[in-house]
């Protein structure tokens, strides 16, 4: 199965080391990874800013680099919900309709398409769990608390399968951590405030790292935990599951 | 951009952070209550569909429902009074009270009238409304706004309302007892009902077969003033219409275990035609809710039946109160409804969301209202609310972001940047970002680095 690999302009920037983790586990799930070299951003952060308008460049630049594939998969529940819900193409939508259709993030990509049951990986250590709002409110990648709805959560089911991992779910299941793209700095003091609360959560659990489909929840959540100079380290889902392939205790 | 901002005013607000602690703690203990009434009912979401279902059916149909309502209620001898907009709602209130010579008046919550600030301009004109209910009481003893529009007085502490009601109804200094307090808002407000000359309520639900109106309280105060004054004015914004008593079931099961998690209000009280003797008035009111109704973005916003079950939820509102909205109805709701009554003063509302969609989820009548967000600040930014300054700062964005070259080029620059020259961003003052929390680390190589070196 050929993937194209999405890699969102921040993580590509600041966190490669998800980009490569989510490669590398594609392959090792059986997957032939492509990346397309020029692709740059999906458009959110103008988009969520008021600016729909001016992301037409990113919407053709997303068009030319992704169009084809069956399949494109990447580590951010929020860009993915972008290119779904505003990704068009004014001379050809037939064309923009089909990759909202092919786009994934990751866990639901594992989950729904490659059916995985069983993943051998080991990270023994104790792991709290941030949902992501876009991949789970608006990608539906886990049953949500305000629905009165069957639980499931693909990324908890993941982690499961993960030897020696021990996740803790905070007591707010999935409060929203408050990155929110340029709200972080329009809104800087509710921002703030709502991830210092969802750290001091994870804090009080005592987990060892926080996990998420979503880097920019991550980054966000990063910023807040070394300011308070917190041991708490953040880890995208794709390092946890690809984590056989390094060096475990 | 308004004068009172959003941003600024939640900076002041979590400026004390046990108190914003306290406010978020609150808050969403309701919202647990909520989640708590909603699983007891194993059909909540197909109920939650009805009741979509209705309000969109009879947003659709509103001219004929408004106008069956109209003839019902005036065969039961209610006068029905059209109101265009906030001045000739509060006009003709007026009217009503100067014909008859009204000198005290009792309200029970209304939002409608707090959207149309209909007590201050009565008491330009020497009528001081009282108002009934308890939480409505208080702030209005503060010359507050309500912060929120099922439980006003949310943003005060006990002690708050101990000083409060020290200042106004001479209570012992100091003494926080929350039973004692009440005991003395009670006596306090028995004595307004036993004088008051006219009621007016708020209206819940408006039955278009039977000409009847719902009011829901849990204190009991609507039914306390229309039934010791003469006159009952009962004032509703147009959408609070429904077709059938069939359908106000749906609602009622849905209302109170949304807003704060009860199966129903203390009372639903049912009003449909005057005493003997009396009178009873009803405004409908208009106040941009056509407009509203032809705007297909944000039409359904009307579906609203004011639960303040997306206050309760929004992580933003536990955390910057219902007065950093500077508007009647705050929170989510209020944050779609105010910028179509005047987008200037609330432009900024919008963008108080960081688009989580709990607000979406919780909503009992399915407003979409985090896609509405996201839409009225495309609107608005279209319109020129943003400033030039941000729109030229987008449009710069878009052009890197949207030249692979450009982008390239510009993302290794800036990591560099920020390896040599870290104070540039790690600077309190100029970037927000940095006022409390760390920038991320700039790696040397970005992923297409990498993967131009070790897979290309």
């Amino acid at each position: 199965m050929i993937v194209a690999l999405f890699v969102p302009c921040y993580i590509d920037q600041f966190y490669p080391q998800v980009a490569v983790a989510t490669m590398e586990l594609l392959q090792k799930l059986g997957c032939t990874v492509e990346f397309p070299m020029n692709q740059t951003c999906c458009g959110q952060p103008m988009a969520n800013a008021g600016f729909a308008s001016f992301s037409s460049d990113c919407d053709k630049n997303f068009i030319k680099n992704f169009k084809g594939y069956d399949y494109i998969v990447a580590p951010s529940g929020s860009c993915v919900l972008h290119i779904k819900e505003h990704l068009h193409d004014a001379n050809d939508e037939a064309v923009a309709n089909k990759i909202r259709g092919s786009v994934f993030e990751l866990t639901e990509f594992i989950a729904d398409v490659l059916k995985i049951e069983h993943i051998n990986a080991s990270f023994s250590h104790k792991v709290g769990l941030h949902p992501g709002c876009h991949g789970q409110r608006g990608l539906h990648t886990s049953s949500m608390s305000e629905l009165v709805a069957p639980a499931f959560s693909k990324p908890e089911k993941l982690l499961n399968m993960v030897k020696g991992l021990q996740l803790i779910l905070p007591k707010r299941v999935d409060e929203c951590c408050g990155f929110g793209g340029t709200f972080c700095v329009t809104e800087e003091a509710v921002s703030a405030k709502m991830g210092k609360d969802r750290v001091k959560e994870h804090e009080d659990n005592e987990v060892e790292y926080i996990t998420s489909g979503d880097t920019s929840c991550l980054m966000h959540l990063e910023g807040i935990l070394n300011r308070q100079q917190s041991k708490i380290k953040i880890i995208h889902i794709a390092e946890i599951l690809n984590a056989s392939l390094h060096v475990n205790n | 951009m308004s004068t009172i901002n959003h941003a600024k005013a939640s900076e002041k607000f979590i400026q004390d952070e046990p108190r914003t602690d306290w406010h978020d703690e609150t808050l969403w203990f309701v919202r647990q209550k909520r989640d708590k009434a909603a699983h007891q009912i194993p059909d909540w979401e197909s109920l939650r569909d009805s009741a979509s279902n209705i309000k969109d059916h009879t947003l659709s149909n509103l001219d004929a429902y408004l106008t069956q309502f109209e003839k019902k209620a005036t065969q039961n001898n209610i006068k029905v009074h059209w109101a265009a907009d906030a001045k000739e709602h509060n006009e003709i209130i007026y009217s009503i009270i100067r014909d008859n010579n009204i000198k005290k008046v009792v309200k029970s919550k209304s939002m409608l009238t707090e959207e149309c600030h209909l007590n201050p301009y009565l008491l330009e004109r020497g009528i001081d409304v009282v108002d009934t209910d308890l939480g409505e009481r208080i702030v209005q003893f503060r010359e507050e706004a309500p912060s929120h529009i099922v439980l006003p007085a949310i943003h005060l502490k006990k002690e708050d309302v101990s000083n409060t009601f020290h200042q106004h109804l001479g209570t012992e200094k100091g003494n926080y007892d929350p039973q004692y307090l009440t005991e003395a808002a009670r006596n306090h407000l028995r004595e307004k009902f036993v004088h008051s000359q006219l009621a007016i309520t708020g209206v819940n639900f408006a039955i278009a077969e039977t000409g009847a109106i719902v009011v829901c309280t849990n204190e009991g105060n609507a039914d306390l003033g229309v039934h010791a004054a003469d006159i009952h004015v009962a004032c509703m914004g147009i959408e609070k219409i429904i077709p059938s008593t069939q359908h106000l079931a749906v609602f009622l099961r849905l209302l109170a275990r949304s807003a704060t998690g009860q199966p129903i209000t203390t009372y639903s009280s049912h009003f449909n035609k005057p005493g003997t003797g009396k009178q009873m008035h009803i405004v409908l009111v208009d106040n941009g809710r056509t407009k509203q109704l032809a705007n297909p973005d944000f039409k359904n916003s009307l579906k609203c039946i004011r639960c303040a079950a997306c206050f309760n939820t929004c992580p933003v509102y536990r955390r910057s109160g219902g007065h950093s909205y500077h508007t009647a109805v705050a929170g989510p709701i209020g944050a779609i409804l105010s910028p179509n009554l005047d987008r200037e003063a609330n432009a900024d509302l919008p963008f108080a969301s960081t688009l989580c969609g709990s607000c979406t989820n919780v909503c009992p009548v399915k407003i979409d209202i985090h896609q509405q967000l996201w839409k009225w600040r495309q609107t608005l930014m279209k319109e020129g609310y943003g400033g030039a300054s941000k729109k030229l700062s987008m449009q710069a964005m878009a052009m890197v972001l949207s030249k692979p070259a450009l982008y390239r080029f510009l993302g290794s620059a800036g990591r560099l940047t920020m390896r040599l020259f870290p104070w540039l961003l790690n600077n309190k003052k100029f970037n927000p970002w940095y006022k409390q929390r760390d920038m991320p680390a700039a790696p040397k190589q970005s992923f297409r680095d990498w993967y131009k070196n070790n897979k290309a």
